[in-house]
């Protein structure tokens, strides 16, 4: 769509100042809903609009070739009827400590829309690397997970396949 | 298009033991809408959802989240806190529509 890699905050800067979104929209070039978009400071657009999961890798993560570790546990569900909700628990086996600890966990599903799905930013207070949450899958893929340590060490799950009856990016 | 937004919840134990793990549960409303979908009369649904969750105890950061479209409708989220001391955890909710939420919860540690 943008042939530039400019971030979408930089662009919207650009094109407002000299008028152009609504003459851009209008043209199809851009999604009238990205023009007026109003992100929250600080929030990832770039990894979070990557279109494929190399993109969605390098931009979040660094890397798209990540070692599995069996550390790195992700649990969902073998087959999902709906993919709009699939629970998804992830944990980390890794001491919590000043010193050591897991300071960023990313969430992907392969093939959706976009693919990156969730990034976590983890304190030592946490105590444990978990999370669980409902994730949206538009059909049957891979989830994956990669963790990343204080120390900048990565390790990814195992991919993960649900399979999903109902696609889930209606919502 | 939206349905009910905000509403935040947590759900926790008022009390641990210090060094204990305990799980926090929290729920939200909100639409997650991806801005890919269309509604019956044809027109695109605009993309409506929480970017950012904050967690902190005491003010302390715990744990910063960034979520994209591909978070389910009212989203659900669980994660842990090593508690070693009373204290209030809050959390803070922010949407790409400029919607802002936030909840508390103590923890006593004995």
């Amino acid at each position: 769509m943008m042939s530039k890699p400019i971030e979408r905050r930089q662009f919207l800067g650009a094109s407002l100042a000299t008028g152009a979104v609504a003459t851009a929209a209008g043209l199809g070039l851009i999604k009238p809903q990205l023009a007026f978009a109003d992100n929250v400071a600080g929030w990832p657009a770039k990894a979070f609009d990557a279109k494929l999961l190399k993109e969605a890798m390098s931009d979040s993560v660094g890397k798209t070739n990540v070692p599995v570790s069996s550390k790195v546990k992700l649990t969902a569900p073998t087959i999902a009827e709906n993919g709009g909700a699939v629970p998804v628990t992830i944990e980390v086996d890794s001491p919590m400590t000043e010193d050591d600890y897991i300071a960023a966990v990313y969430l992907f599903v392969d093939h959706n829309p976009t693919p990156l799905a969730s990034q976590f930013t983890f304190t030592p207070a946490a105590g444990k690397a978990y999370i669980q949450q409902r994730i949206k899958m538009a059909k049957t893929d891979n989830v994956r997970v990669v963790a990343k340590t204080n120390k900048g060490v990565l390790m990814a799950s195992a991919p993960r396949e649900v399979k999903v009856t109902i696609g889930g990016c209606g919502g | 298009m939206a349905g009910n937004v905000g509403n935040p919840m947590i759900r926790m134990a008022s009390s641990a033991k210090k060094g204990e793990i305990v799980e926090i549960r929290s729920l939200i409303m909100n639409p997650m809408t991806t801005g890919l979908t269309k509604d019956k009369a044809g027109k695109v649904i605009p993309a409506h959802f929480i970017q950012t969750v904050t967690v902190t105890f005491d003010d302390k950061p715990l744990l910063d989240i960034d979520w994209s479209t591909a978070v389910s409708a009212n989203p659900y989220l669980a994660f842990k806190l090593r508690a070693e001391s009373s204290g209030t955890l809050k959390m803070v909710w922010k949407d790409n529509t400029g919607g802002n939420w936030s909840a508390d919860s103590k923890l006593t540690v004995a």
